[in-house]
């Protein structure tokens, strides 16, 4: 067993705690395995290419963006915000566990790809969970931004825990497929069934994590309503004084 | 018929009209980034078919077009264009003279999308079919985004240079977060090909005891987060860890039920997929898209479901995948 081409799996590990380039990591990383493999650099390159060009499907997001860039710039966001805004009873959590419940539902018949983080994410959701967050009270800068990546990663838990539910997804057919080649032969229902529990898991627990997300919004606009007769400065004294 | 490859070439003639726009306001690097990325898309099916043939140089030349990527991407000058002034005003207007119609382009490239996939079987002209029933849902997806762009010129009267103009905006915004995704499943190819994989599976063997099937089902469910974390892909960590402690030790020697495992075990590595930079595509490009200034923004934000889950993951599957039979 030869353990050098380990040293790759370095590498991208301590590329991404040292928070460098992603991009130039991956490729040293690729060329300091495939080195440590005893490859030459001719099968390297090679490797490289084909393995690059055929993950080509990778990059589909990309066709969004046109329509994305042109509906942002006539104010596509700032209207999904007024939008949900308009709705008196909408709140965080009802927005973020319907979507999730939506996504989950639709990636569970296969539509996987028809939302996303370019689709769906970025010119909808993201703007109209802000809108919802920031209903009964302005929201500042970083709770803005963690209402942002709440929306993001509710459309990845969505996605996720509901695809392996539908039969015809590769996740499935790549257990099937590897148990086949073993000699244990399974219908594809059996094991997209098993995916059921999980799924429910899924949901009840994000969905608690949304809500409790959301009682923390509402907290802190109370705690701030409180504090709101105080003066400013106060605080920023407090918080630059040298200790 | 219309297959993937046309698609793909779409692609490709957006990142033509991106490499124009960027040499046109003389950034180097951006251009020349976005030009190595375009050819992948329109010479991607000529590559494969002349490796078919036996012909390696272009895959060669394209190997060495992804080291040319990394080196762009880490030589530091790929700054984008600043956002103009004025542009909120203009936004703001348009949000207000087009009011809800501005829905109806962005609704309809999941709708769309939706009707072709669904309606892919009848769409024929004769014998063939309209859409590559090899991939209807990425061809659908094509087609969709090609009709949204038309319907969103006509609601808001822009002309097509102004959609690629904003549509490579953002590409730029992205920037070199945009071709992560592929790179790492390319990376994910180079691991299988130097076994990686088999590596890992014999360190992981040495360590367990295989006669508790309980630590058995444990070194399988962490396992396949942690070759999830380092992969950024359950599909990558599967056949490893099935090979490696799912088959031999957890169905052929403790009777564990293997359509449960296989369902279970993958969606075990999910939990891993939340938690990880290399799955770039769910966890690094929202944060980029959604201009969040914490690049693991969105993995901070999954963490707490993910680790919840993978314990209620581990029960469950304690629970389930010996009792079945």
């Amino acid at each position: 067993m030869n353990y050098w081409p380990l040293l790759g799996v370095a590498v991208v590990v301590a590329g991404f705690v040292l928070k460098r380039s992603p991009v130039l990591v991956v490729v040293v990383a690729g060329v300091v395995s495939a080195l440590a493999a005893g490859m030459g650099v001719g099968d390297l390159l090679a490797l490289l290419g084909n393995s690059f060009v055929s993950n080509r499907a990778l990059l589909l997001f990309v066709l969004t963006l046109p329509v994305v860039g042109l509906l942002e710039r006539y104010g596509l966001r700032e209207r999904a915000q007024a939008w949900i805004a308009g709705f008196r009873s909408m709140t965080l959590a009802r927005l973020l566990i319907a979507y999730l419940g939506l996504r989950q539902l639709l990636s569970m018949f296969g539509l996987i790809d028809l939302a996303g983080h370019a689709q769906t994410v970025r010119p909808l959701l993201a703007p109209m969970s802000e809108a919802a967050a920031g209903a009964d009270e302005p929201i500042d800068d970083a709770t803005r931004d963690r209402v942002r990546a709440l929306a993001a990663a509710t459309d990845n838990i969505g996605r996720f825990f509901g695809e392996d539910v539908f039969l015809a997804f590769g996740g499935v057919l790549l257990i099937q497929g590897f148990y086949d080649r073993q000699g244990i032969h399974l219908e594809p229902l059996s094991i997209a069934l098993w995916a059921l529990p999980t799924a429910l898991a899924a949901f009840v627990i994000h969905a608690i994590r949304i809500a409790w997300f959301q009682r923390g919004l509402a907290r802190r606009a109370l705690r701030e309503k409180d504090d709101s007769g105080k003066p400013l400065l106060d605080a920023r004294t407090q918080g630059g004084a040298p200790q | 018929m219309i297959a993937i490859e046309h698609v793909y070439w779409l692609i490709g003639a957006f990142l033509v009209v991106a490499t124009g726009l960027n040499l046109r306001e003389r950034r180097w690097a951006m251009a020349a980034f976005w030009a190595v990325l375009a050819s992948a898309f329109l010479f991607g099916d000529a590559i494969q078919r002349a490796g078919a043939n036996g012909a390696r140089w272009p895959a060669q030349a394209m190997g060495l077009g992804v080291i040319a990527l990394g080196l762009l991407a880490a030589s530091g000058k790929m700054q984008t264009a600043r956002d103009s002034e004025g542009a909120a005003s203009v936004r703001r207007a348009g949000a207000q003279r087009l009011g809800n119609r501005l829905f109806v382009p962005a609704l309809a490239i999941p709708l769309v999308t939706l009707a072709l996939v669904l309606g892919a079987k009848y769409l024929r002209w004769g014998t063939t079919t309209l859409i590559d029933p090899a991939q209807p849902t990425l061809i659908s997806l094509g087609i969709a985004c090609t009709i949204a762009l038309i319907v969103a010129l006509r609601t808001t009267r822009a002309h097509v240079p102004q959609a690629f103009g904003e549509g490579r905006r953002l590409l730029d915004t992205l920037g070199c977060v945009a071709v992560l995704p592929m790179l790492l499943a390319t990376l994910g190819s180079v691991f299988a090909a130097t076994g990686v994989g088999d590596a890992i599976a014999a360190l992981v063997g040495m360590v367990i005891p295989t006669d508790n099937r309980i630590a058995c089902l444990a070194a399988f469910a962490l396992g396949m987060v942690l070759f999830t974390v380092i992969m950024g892909n359950a599909f990558a960590a599967f056949p490893v860890l099935m090979a490696g402690i799912g088959l031999p030790l957890l169905v052929l020697r403790h009777g564990a039920d293997p359509a449960v495992l296989g369902a279970m075990g993958m969606l075990t590595g999910y939990c891993g997929t939340l938690l990880t930079p290399m799955a770039a595509n769910f966890n690094i490009v929202p944060a980029v898209l959604l201009e969040l200034p914490d690049q693991y923004g969105v993995i901070r934000a999954q963490m707490p479901t993910a680790f919840a889950l993978l314990a209620v993951n581990v029960v469950l599957m304690a629970l389930l995948v010996f009792r079945v039979h």
